[in-house]
């Protein structure tokens, strides 16, 4: 059974269509990465799991709990964190964990062993004392995964979790995050891909709307990012290279080029015949290059390769 | 379900966030001064050339001046407190995001919407509280003892007139996006019941009621207006009922 099951999701705002018949599955225990521009409807999506939002048209389970019929249930099995995770400015962190504790019905032990877990494991321990309102952003949005960890959930629901992070804390929640895998499903929206391809096991890109494409993360690259080699000139042979690039394009096996001064990268349809011969028509035409090398495919090459 | 840990979090912020505190403050500073106003206006008009001659046709002052004193100040401060201290307690929640955040946890709408109310009414009790004792203190000193039971009658009826503008207030604070709009909202409610007031046959029903049957009871008469009671008190929960009902609808 899928941790998070939605089909057929459709969400108006006025005439404004934010949702249209989207439909996802997330295995158990996956780090799943939700991608999309900005306005393809992720937030939307992350609040109608949460039960924050309702959809106009479609079916949604997560944790095992049918939105429409029980999602009173939610909250016990969900945690979620907003983009931007607002708290009482008047309370300290430890005091707001253990107000979520209390909600939780912990008891007062239970309360302050998993309060003072969760501020070490983000970093809040110095300064779980101080008032949240004087946090900066980041420590806001660690805070904001503490108590979203707090009843240790089945299923993690994290809009943007690192999007306002500097890189060491981007760091450290990644592998935070990371650390979660097989312990709870965690969906995950994000625009930052190099962080999607460094932890999830399982992407899902939408774009207006509607799902394009979801998968393994290697088999998404696999099928949708074309081999690519990257060549790069000496000084002296820049102007033969710029010319020698330019017929590369009229090749049957070349399908995109593209130029940046003294490198270019060829991305191509047969590579054993590109490996091949793209060297060979190098050194007929009498280049000196310093670099020949094939590029690794990346999830940023399959966002927008499917998103364009 | 999680009723009393919301209000536990709701008291601690009308401390916290000095709610508390400006309520006591203002309650008690026109309840203290409320029967020396009544007391020494007259006296301190003579005293200027310019009033002198307006002063010396008033009557000496009474207690039931002092107890009019009492009671128009701590209404109109009521109201004008209970619209501003009551009109962010749901849209500010719903601005900064605390709402969505708290109510994907184990807190029904009802328990987050019912400790704000019941957080309102203790602040407004202990300051209606500590007024009312200080203004019963001079009364006695500077007029004549009232009978006990009346005044607690009058300052339970004041906290009940007090309440109903935290309902409507609220109820506006819900269906609001912003703590303005709300307290326009609020405002323009509070204008309508004004008018209602007005009229003959609504007006007996309306809170201003509640505070003429607090001076009769003070002031030792028996005359009581029980249906203004329940019309207010009701009027109090519907708006608290539509503002559940308003909130549990709503997406956040």
């Amino acid at each position: 059974m899928s941790a998070i099951q939605a089909q057929g999701l459709r969400k108006a705002f006025g005439s404004f269509v934010a949702l249209n018949g989207l439909s996802l599955s997330v295995e158990p225990g996956a780090v799943f990465g939700f991608l999309g521009p900005n306005g393809a409807g992720k937030t939307t999506t992350i609040r109608i799991l949460a039960g924050l939002a309702r959809a106009d048209a479609g079916e949604v389970c997560v944790a095992g709990v049918d939105l429409r019929a029980d999602g009173h249930l939610l909250c016990r099995r969900v945690g979620y964190l907003p983009e931007e995770p607002a708290f009482y400015p008047w309370m300290s962190a430890v005091e707001f964990l253990d107000y979520v504790g209390r909600l939780y019905g912990h008891t007062t032990v239970e309360r302050q062993k998993r309060s003072a877990e969760l501020l070490e494991l983000t970093g809040l321990t110095e300064a779980r004392k101080r008032r949240v309102g004087g946090y900066s952003r980041g420590m806001r949005q660690r805070l904001g995964l503490a108590q979203a960890l707090y009843h240790r959930p089945e299923v993690l629901l994290l809009d943007e979790p690192v999007s306002a992070l500097d890189p060491a804390g981007r760091k450290g929640v990644l592998e935070l995050i990371e650390g979660l895998r097989g312990q709870c499903t965690v969906f995950m929206s994000t625009h930052i891909l190099a962080d999607v391809e460094r932890i999830c096991d399982s992407v899902a890109v939408i774009d207006h709307g509607q799902l394009l494409v979801e998968g393994r993360r290697d088999e998404l690259i696999d099928r949708y990012a074309a081999p690519a080699l990257r060549v790069e000139a000496a000084a002296r042979s820049v102007e033969a290279f710029t010319a020698w690039i330019a017929n590369l394009k009229t090749l049957a096996w070349v399908s995109a080029v593209s130029l940046d001064g003294p490198a270019a990268t060829v991305q191509v349809l047969d590579l054993p015949l590109a490996q091949r011969e793209l060297l060979r028509l190098a050194v007929a035409a009498d280049l000196t290059l310093e670099r020949y090398e094939l590029v690794k495919p990346t999830l940023e090459d399959v966002f927008l390769r499917i998103v364009a | 379900m999680n009723f009393l840990t919301a209000l536990r979090k709701e008291w601690l912020e009308q401390r916290r966030t000095r709610r508390l505190l400006i309520v006591i403050v203002v309650f008690v500073a026109f309840g203290f001064s409320s029967p020396l106003l009544a007391k020494f206006m007259p006296e301190m008009m003579k005293s200027f050339p310019e009033t002198a001659a307006i002063a010396s046709v008033f009557p000496a002052p009474t207690v039931t001046d002092a107890v009019g004193q009492y009671l128009k100040n701590m209404s109109q401060f009521g109201l004008l407190l209970a619209v501003l201290l009551s009109m962010g307690a749901v849209t500010n929640e719903k601005e900064r995001g605390t709402a969505a955040l708290m109510l994907t946890k184990p807190l029904p709408r009802s328990s987050f919407l019912a400790a704000k109310a019941i957080a309102l009414l203790i602040t407004f009790g202990v300051g209606v509280a500590l007024a009312g004792l200080g203004s019963y203190y001079y009364t006695l000193v500077l007029f004549e003892p009232l009978p006990v039971g009346g005044w607690l009658a009058l300052n339970g009826l004041l906290l009940a007139y007090i309440f109903i503008y935290v309902g409507i207030t609220l109820l506006a604070s819900t269906l609001a996006r912003t703590q303005v709009v709300a307290g326009g909202i609020a405002f323009g409610l509070a204008i309508l019941l004004g008018i209602l007031e007005t009229i003959p046959t609504t007006g007996k029903l309306m809170p201003a009621s509640l505070l003429k049957w607090g001076t009769q009871a003070a002031l030792g008469n028996s005359e009581t207006a029980w249906s203004a009671l329940a019309v207010c008190l009701g009027l109090a929960l519907a708006a608290l009922l539509g503002a559940w009902l308003v909130l549990r609808r709503q997406e956040l």
